[in-house]
């Protein structure tokens, strides 16, 4: 049985003290443990920006891809490897710029993996810039007027997406956060969990205080549906979108292992040389 | 040596089916132990446009078209104007009577109403049927082993289709033996001399079956010309080999999810054309900078931007070998005939397991489109190597914060040893930022340079240990001209050799199979041995006599016979152009 310091490595994140992905690291780390993993049954996968160097914070097998591709990555690696556990982590400019395709087309295409993205609403290694999820109006060096685009609606563009899980969480609600993770890797299938983690260093807008105010954790929402796509929709609009907790899950949807038939049939992992009759059989299709 | 051969055109506008016509009469004349050597030109459009399809028909292989043609079928005007002229005194045409009068030229002309033929015993869309009866009379082809094919090819759609394409064949062959019975086997098929085995195959097919039988198991891929056939066949196998083939929403997304797979431990690849490989650039060094296996096949066309997407180029040569930013240690293989296609792809995931870096295996149009005949692979020849990896079994027992050394420096050959991810006390980290020996992010001066220079160390291994790097026919020890190619001109290098030989030439010919790390010391040699030496390829800024000028050492003066019209290169003209540099 692994405990949480089988997934501390001893090495210094170099994160701003008081950074979110702190919180959002230790809560990855209790949830491989409350998963039961062993460290070599996990692999994190990460792009470029302060959240992307998370996978070298973690013992497991860890992977530091480019700019906004580590889902492209990480799908390849689950369907090579299916026995694997596979998280893919970035920030919003690494997954909602640069990225969005490739998180559109990952929540579309369902393989089982889990995709932490850490929420800051700001560039932050590359020292504050505007990012697709900073509000309207938010002042950086390279808007100094104020952002002009409408921020990505990450929950509306996820379920639009047909996504069959997809859930939301705040750096100081640890607890919380911990279980999400552990409900995300335990949905079969492509499973979103947005956090809301703070850079305290280049975003004096969106704060601690700022989101402690506006949270609304959906188990203060009477009657909440997460079943529902259409109420939940309407709750996320209502809230713009600063809800925390499970909010949507489709218990039906099934996975791209399953539906392409790699659940059952999956051999990437036996390299091998045809049998004579297997060569032969092949080269009939061209005489 | 003469070679005992009949060449056969047809063309019409695409969508009239002359890409079936070909593919029917191919395969019967492939069955019958013919070497074939067929080729199809097309624009980059669904219906309409003009196309035309070219069947060189030997008893000894063939690697190229040239400028004969023995048979034209011609169902549009633009066949008359254009392809009618390489037709000679003794070359039959068939033209469709509509458009007959058009014709000016020497041939022998017969009117033939392939449309009303169609109408009248099947559809107008089965006149490319009426063209292979007329075919086979004059072929003297038997109408049995067409039958076969005509079987093969409708059977799916039903007894009474095959029937109708039956009706509407016989037609033709009718036509001609009543029409003009003077024409009947007039252009008699060589005699074949053996029968051995063969395969007839698209270029991209060889290619995919390679990469098949190398154990490749999970593609991920983007559709683009002239490349997409590899991902049509990987489709068709992969599934019930326990594998899979995901059509990505973009080149970007293709490269990395094969990168994925295979630091995952699959053999995973991808397929693409020069603007797909623009898009791949980053990709291929988080592959090469991670040490993780890749192979790309990548199927050159006009360039540059979207440039000509179903014309024959050589100009993603630079692209290939430089286009990743950084020192990237990369391996570019350039397969030269359908063979190489096979097995150099197969072999390119040995390479790039063995070498833990991305393998290019370059191919260009001409070769990744032709149809053509190959032997059969030797089965006994294909050996899958997967180089250093570690299993649970050999590795000490190691848990936080020791790391598994997965960059180590100690191996003198520059190759440490991998391990794929899930395996117990293997835990090692990868980035794409310069690490240590565990794959930790280091900015470390010395560490720096040793990560380095292993990552270079590991192509000299390579390149000392690699023997493919070039077909090499050079009997002279003098020659008077030494010619070299990549990829396609192959064999119209070799047929221009020959005729040159011929006329007291002494002329050498080497093909360049490996273009990075570039085999500077094997091909020195031949450059000394030769008065003159030409460099033939298909693009403007002669990038493969740039290259060999750049890698090799005191390398003697080179020319250039150039080609960048988009179009295939035929031994005759090369002829031409070599007669004015000697």
């Amino acid at each position: 049985m692994s405990v949480l310091q089988d997934f501390r490595n001893n090495v210094k994140p170099n994160w701003c003290p008081g950074c979110g992905d702190y919180a959002v690291l230790a809560a990855l780390q209790q949830a491989a443990v409350k998963l039961g993993l062993e460290p070599h049954q996990l692999a994190v996968v990460c792009g470029i920006g302060c959240s992307g160097r998370l996978s070298g914070y973690v013992y497991a097998y860890g992977m530091h891809t480019t700019h906004g591709r580590a889902l492209p990555f990480a799908q390849g690696l689950k369907l090579a490897n299916p026995e694997l556990n596979v998280i893919a982590c970035g920030g919003d400019g690494d997954g909602m710029a640069i990225g969005l395709g490739h998180t559109y087309h990952a929540i579309r295409r369902n393989v089982n993996l889990t995709y932490i993205l850490m929420d800051n609403h700001v560039y932050g290694l590359t020292k504050g810039q505007t990012s697709p999820r900073s509000d309207w109006g938010f002042k950086t060096k390279t808007t100094p007027t104020g952002n002009i685009e409408t921020p990505v609606a990450t929950l509306e563009m996820a379920l639009s997406a047909g996504a069959s899980f997809v859930a939301q969480g705040f750096s100081t609600q640890l607890q919380e956060l911990t279980d999400l993770i552990v409900a995300a890797v335990k949905h079969p299938g492509f499973s979103l969990v947005n956090v809301f983690s703070p850079c305290v260093t280049f975003n004096k807008v969106n704060t601690y205080d700022w989101f402690k105010e506006r949270l609304v954790g959906i188990d203060s929402i009477e009657d909440y549906d997460r079943y529902d796509k259409g109420k939940v929709l309407q709750h996320i609009l209502e809230h713009e979108g600063l809800l925390t907790g499970l909010l949507y899950e489709d218990r039906k949807k099934r996975s791209y292992e399953e539906v392409s038939g790699l659940a059952n049939n999956n051999q990437m992992q036996s390299v091998r040389k045809f049998t004579k009759a297997e060569f032969n059989k092949l080269v009939e299709d061209f005489r | 040596m003469q070679r005992n051969e009949i060449t056969w055109q047809a063309g019409g506008q695409q969508g009239e089916g002359l890409e079936s016509l070909g593919a029917i009469l191919a395969s019967v004349l492939s069955r019958q132990g013919y070497y074939l050597y067929g080729f199809r030109q097309f624009s980059s459009r669904i219906k309409g446009g003009h196309t035309n399809y070219k069947i060189r028909i030997a008893t000894q292989p063939v690697g190229t078209l040239n400028k004969q043609c023995d048979l034209l079928l011609a169902l549009d005007q633009d066949t008359l104007v254009n392809e009618a002229l390489a037709v000679g005194e003794n070359g039959i045409i068939l033209a469709e009577k509509a458009i007959a009068d058009f014709y000016t030229g020497k041939g022998k002309l017969l009117a033939v109403p392939f449309n009303d033929i169609a109408k009248q015993y099947g559809t107008i869309l089965q006149k490319n049927i009426v063209a292979l009866g007329c075919t086979a009379a004059i072929f003297g082809l038997g109408e049995d082993c067409c039958a076969v094919q005509l079987q093969k090819e409708f059977g799916k759609k039903g007894e009474e289709a095959v029937a109708a394409n039956l009706r509407v064949f016989k037609a033709g062959m009718e036509f001609v033996k009543t029409e003009a019975p003077e024409l009947l086997a007039e252009k008699q098929l060589p005699a074949l001399i053996s029968n051995e085995p063969k395969l007839f195959l698209l270029g991209n097919e060889a290619l995919a079956f390679g990469a098949l039988s190398a154990g490749a198991r999970f593609m991920a891929a983007y559709p683009i010309t002239p490349a997409s056939e590899v991902m049509e066949y990987m489709v068709k196998k992969v599934k019930e080999l326990g594998g899979q083939m995901l059509q990505a929403e973009d080149e970007i997304a293709a490269c990395t999810m094969a990168i994925g797979a295979s630091y995952g431990g699959a053999r995973a690849f991808t397929a693409t054309s020069g603007p797909g490989l623009s898009l791949m650039a980053e990709a291929i060094g988080l592959a090469a900078m991670t040490e993780t296996p890749l192979v790309i096949i990548h199927s050159q066309r006009g360039g540059p931007s979207t440039g000509l997407p179903t014309k024959h180029e050589q100009s993603d040569l630079f692209a290939a070998i430089y286009n990743t930013h950084g020192d990237t240690a990369k391996i570019v293989l350039s397969p030269s005939t359908i063979e190489e296609a096979f097995c150099d792809t197969f072999e390119a995931f040995n390479l790039a397991e063995e070498y833990q870096c991305p393998v290019i295996v370059l191919s260009d149009l001409q070769l990744s489109l032709a149809t053509q005949t190959m032997p059969v692979p030797e089965y006994e020849e294909l050996v899958i190597r997967r180089g250093k990896i570690a299993h649970s079994e050999s590795l000490a027992a190691i848990k936080t914060p020791e790391y598994f050394a997965r960059y180590s420096l100690a191996a003198d050959d520059g190759i440490s040893t991998r391990v794929l991810p899930g395996t117990p006390n293997g835990i090692c980290l990868g980035t794409g930022l310069e690490h240590d020996e565990s794959g930790r992010p280091s900015e470390a001066k010395l560490m720096r340079r040793q990560q380095t220079e292993k990552r270079l160390k590991k192509m000299q291994t390579f390149l000392a240990h690699y023997k493919k790097a070039l077909f090499v026919d050079a009997p002279y020890e003098e020659a008077d001209i030494l010619l070299i190619g990549m990829t396609a001109t192959r064999s119209c290098l070799a047929e221009t050799a020959e005729v040159l030989r011929q006329e007291g030439k002494k002329v050498n010919h080497v093909q360049i199979r490996l273009l990075a790390p570039f085999p500077a010391n094997e091909i020195m040699p031949y450059l000394q041995k030769s008065k003159k030496i030409v460099v033939v390829e298909h693009n403007a800024t002669a990038q493969l006599a740039h290259l060999l000028r750049m890698q090799v050492e005191g390398c003697p003066h080179l020319e250039s016979i150039l080609q960048y019209d988009g179009d295939i290169m035929y031994p005759e003209e090369l002829l031409v152009r070599c007669k004015e540099v000697l």
